[in-house]
């Protein structure tokens, strides 16, 4: 696959491996003596994914650490927005469209996929556009997308409406649960119990908004970051980006995924954004509670495509269960296995909380791909504490 | 909201409408393009680019110069090194055994 | 011949033709028992009869297996519903190194359903037996209220005869043994996923459903003592290696770049998202053989039509017990875990 295959060239990594080594020896010295780990947020969780399915975060040294960060919009759905979820999709008149990932993700009671098997007519698609044809096509049932998402995928949502404005489709309509990266990078930037060296910027949030979104990053709060690619040459290359700053004593916004990712982000995509979406006061964020300006709401000219508006939604919020650490995992706290029931009461199987539940959740991914340390595979294997695998393979 | 992958456009399917026919290693769909065109850049003048697929948008142009430019980044990486230190680590790193069975 | 046959005029299926008359005699006579075509059947008593001599002949085991087809839609590139129940019942036997005799074929059909779709998948499912070695010998229909049963489920039970020495089961993986896969990964989950039209993607891919017997006796000849086998089909490859470690108490080391998928299976599910370790296959088995017969196997699978592009994909090791590693194309390691629900496709 051009474009992609590149970039998980196998010898490039050794090569970059190396320099990541080098630049820690230096950093070291200059610091004379690391007292803990060099820590590097990445936000997204198409990088968490990326990190755990390529097994790059063993490549690194023991000196530099990854802290999984919120940008997992699947897992930071609250539990009350799945519950109105279910609300809608389990009205008769309702086709309750849906990306594949939220499907799992479990409200209060129920969750989406257990709702279909229940009956309630829930409907995975690809794409926004897709729920608007099965609209045109069904002219006599509503047709709800659950639109979720950062930027990234806030575009296609908001064009989806103009295209429905534009074709007077009367029986469709959009439940809207996205949220904005800023408000976001901030309340980590601000959390008091938070040491970050640095991050890797979401990169294809910054393929819509730009890369200039972050200086503040740099400029205020001091910490260096590189908006980084998906492959895993991507990831390397930008942890080296990032480290390379550290030890130049740099604090910018760099660019390493430029051939995707312009400075300016996408002008249309904002356009569209602009057109149909304003910041909501308040958005909950399951794990994290409240973030001000996080949450975009359908503004009052679309007012005919929100779903929130069309029908009742109840719109409670509910605490996650008293065992949950989600929220220290979130922030980067504690490392998925340092949560208490990681692997334990929490599975993937039968998920406690928001990181258990999507695969790029960092408790998910960390427990389906790294719960065992694979790094040494000579003699007995470490198993991080708070996994059991025997009692799982019981439990299966 | 991450995924997303570079796609060629091989058709346009309906101008007005910015639909595209799009592949990726031989799999073929229709996209929408409205987000990489402009009046300087309209639908026909996109066949044969390279662009970021998500969720059946194309959301950016890919930019080939950059691309190899990064991947030109990424060998000067390697060069720097000489082969001794390379060879210690590539040995280190790859516990994989190997007992002849495995390519 | 039977002055019934050519009697059946209808076009749809209703439920007098699971009634147990008239109708029903005519649906089984025109249609199951003149496409399976064989003495057995053709007698239309209650159950088939074999003298356990004749079954003797081939070993000293008998194998017994059922399995049943619901798939949607029935009809895909590469097969349809019909493929699918011959093949899989048959590979069931297969993978235990059994020789596939006979196959019973139960129909439970929803009302409507078109005669004219039932004999094009009585049709598919007489060439697959054919192809095979195998007889259709008994059955049963059933017809049900429309919405109570998506079009067509087929039941198929087989037996099948294991030779004397032959011992294939999952608990007899041994450190050290290779592990061969015959051929690409994935076509048919794809395939399936892109004919049920819901993701609009087009691409060349069929189904790779397809009976193994053939290239099972042709591993057996190259190598008798063949540890475990099994067909790769729900949860795809990576569930059949965690039931391998699993049951054997070992652990298995895959190399991702080894691992044969085709660029378009590599691309849909890039584009979705998925894994193509844990996708569907219909003609696809993993086989944990001693390290010593491991190139003679190979070469001998090469040979085979099911075998073109067979390939050793890892190897058994001891640690950590349990568990399946996979050394990725960039060469980092991850575990390979077992599926926990269905695998969606996601947009992260």
């Amino acid at each position: 696959m051009k474009y992609v295959d590149e970039f998980r060239d196998p010898d490039r990594a050794r090569a970059l491996t190396l320099e990541i080594h080098r630049l820690v020896e230096r950093i070291d010295r200059t610091r004379g003596g690391l007292e803990r780990p060099l820590q590097i947020m990445e936000v997204c969780g198409g990088h968490t994914h990326s990190i755990f399915r390529y097994g790059i975060h063993q490549m690194l040294p023991p000196e530099v650490e990854f802290v999984h960060g919120p940008g997992c919009p699947v897992c930071v759905l609250p539990m009350g927005r799945v519950d109105d979820c279910v609300a809608l999709a389990e009205r008769p008149e309702v086709i309750f469209t849906t990306f594949g990932d939220a499907m799992r993700v479990p409200g209060s009671r129920t969750s989406l996929l257990k709702a279909k098997a229940d009956g309630a007519d829930v409907r995975m698609v690809y794409s926004p556009l897709d729920a608007l044809a099965i609209a045109r096509a069904t002219p006599h049932r509503e047709v709800i997308f659950f639109g979720l998402g950062f930027e990234t995928t806030m575009p296609s949502t908001a064009m989806t409406v103009l295209q429905a404005h534009a074709g007077h489709i009367e029986n469709f309509s959009l439940f809207c649960n996205h949220i904005t990266i800023i408000p976001t990078l901030k309340a980590i930037l601000d959390s008091a119990d938070l040491r970050l060296d640095g991050f890797l910027g979401p990169g294809h949030v910054s393929m819509v908004i730009g890369t200039r979104v972050y200086r503040f990053i740099a400029e205020q709060y001091r910490r260096p970051i590189t908006v980084a690619g998906f492959e895993p040459l991507d990831v390397l290359h930008s942890v080296f980006m990032v480290l390379r700053q550290i030890a130049e004593g740099r604090c910018e916004v760099e660019n390493q995924y430029a051939r995707i990712v312009p400075e300016d982000g996408n002008a249309q995509a904002l356009s569209a954004i602009q057109q149909v979406f304003e910041p909501r006061e308040f958005f909950e964020w399951r794990g994290l509670g409240s973030i001000e300006h996080s949450g975009v709401r359908i503004r009052d000219t679309f007012a005919a495509f929100d779903a929130e508006r069309k029908f009742p939604v109840a719109n409670l919020q509910f605490s996650d269960p008293q065992a949950c650490q989600c929220g220290e995992v979130l922030k980067g706290v504690i490392k998925p296995h340092q949560c208490k029931v990681f692997g334990t009461a929490c599975t993937p199987d039968r998920p406690l909380g928001a990181l258990m539940v999507s695969s790029e959740g960092a408790c998910a991914a960390h427990y389906r791909y790294a719960r065992i340390d694979t790094s040494a595979l000579t003699g007995r294997a470490a198993v991080r504490p708070g996994s059991a695998p025997a009692a799982l393979r019981a439990q299966a | 909201m991450c995924l997303g992958i570079p796609g060629q456009i091989i058709g346009i399917h309906d101008a007005v409408n910015n639909l595209a026919l799009v592949e990726v290693s031989g799999v073929r769909r229709l996209i929408n393009i409205a987000f990489i065109v402009d009046e300087a850049l309209p639908p026909a003048a996109c066949v044969g680019d390279w662009v970021l697929v998500h969720v059946g948008f194309a959301m950016s142009r890919l930019d080939e110069a950059e691309a190899m430019h990064t991947l030109a980044l990424l060998r000067e990486l390697g060069e720097m090194d000489e082969a001794g230190e390379l060879g210690d680590l590539r040995n280190a790193t790859d516990t994989f055994s190997a007992t002849g069975s495995t390519p | 011949m039977n002055d019934r046959i050519n009697k059946l005029r209808d076009v749809t299926i209703n439920l007098g033709h699971g009634g147990g008359g008239r109708a029903m005699r005519d649906l089984i006579e025109d249609v199951f028992v003149a496409a399976f075509d064989n003495p057995a059947l053709a007698a239309l008593e209650d159950q088939a009869v074999f003298p356990l001599a004749e079954l003797a002949r081939h070993g000293d085991r008998l194998a017994f297996t059922t399995d049943s087809y619901v798939v949607d839609p029935l009809f895909f590139p590469g097969g349809d519903i019909g493929t699918l129940a011959v093949s899989g019942t048959v590979n069931d036997l297969a993978m235990a190194g059994a020789k596939p005799l006979f196959l019973s074929c139960g129909m439970v059909i929803e009302e409507g359903l078109a005669v004219d779709t039932l004999r094009r998948i009585t049709a598919s499912m007489q060439r697959v037996a054919i192809e095979a070695g195998v007889l259709i010998v008994t059955g049963d229909t059933k017809v049900v209220e429309r919405g109570s049963a998506d079009k067509l489920f087929i039941n198929t039970a087989g037996i099948g005869i294991v030779p004397e020495g032959v011992n294939i089961s999952a608990r007899r993986a041994q450190v050290g043994d290779a592990v061969i896969v015959n051929g690409f990964l994935g076509d048919h989950g794809v395939s399936i996923l892109i004919a049920r039209q819901q993701l609009a993607l087009q691409a060349d891919i069929a189904s790779d459903c397809g009976p193994l017997g053939s290239l099972v006796a042709t591993m057996l000849d190259a190598c008798n003592d063949i540890h475990c086998m099994r067909d790769a089909t729900r949860g795809g490859m990576a569930t059949v290696l965690n039931e391998f470690a699993i049951s054997s108490d070992v652990a298995i080391h895959i190399q991702e770049t080894a691992i044969p998928v085709r660029d378009e299976v590599k691309g849909a599910c890039e584009i979705l998202g998925l894994d193509p370790l844990y996708l569907a296959n219909e003609g696809k088995l993993i086989a944990l053989v001693p390290a010593r017969c491991a190139q003679r196997l190979l070469a001998a699978m090469h040979g085979h039509p099911a075998g073109t592009h067979a390939a050793i994909i890892g190897e058994v090791v001891a640690q950590p017990a349990g568990i399946v590693i996979l050394k990725t194309e960039f060469g980092g390691r991850r575990i390979v875990d077992m599926l926990v629900g269905e695998q969606l496709p996601r947009i992260c």
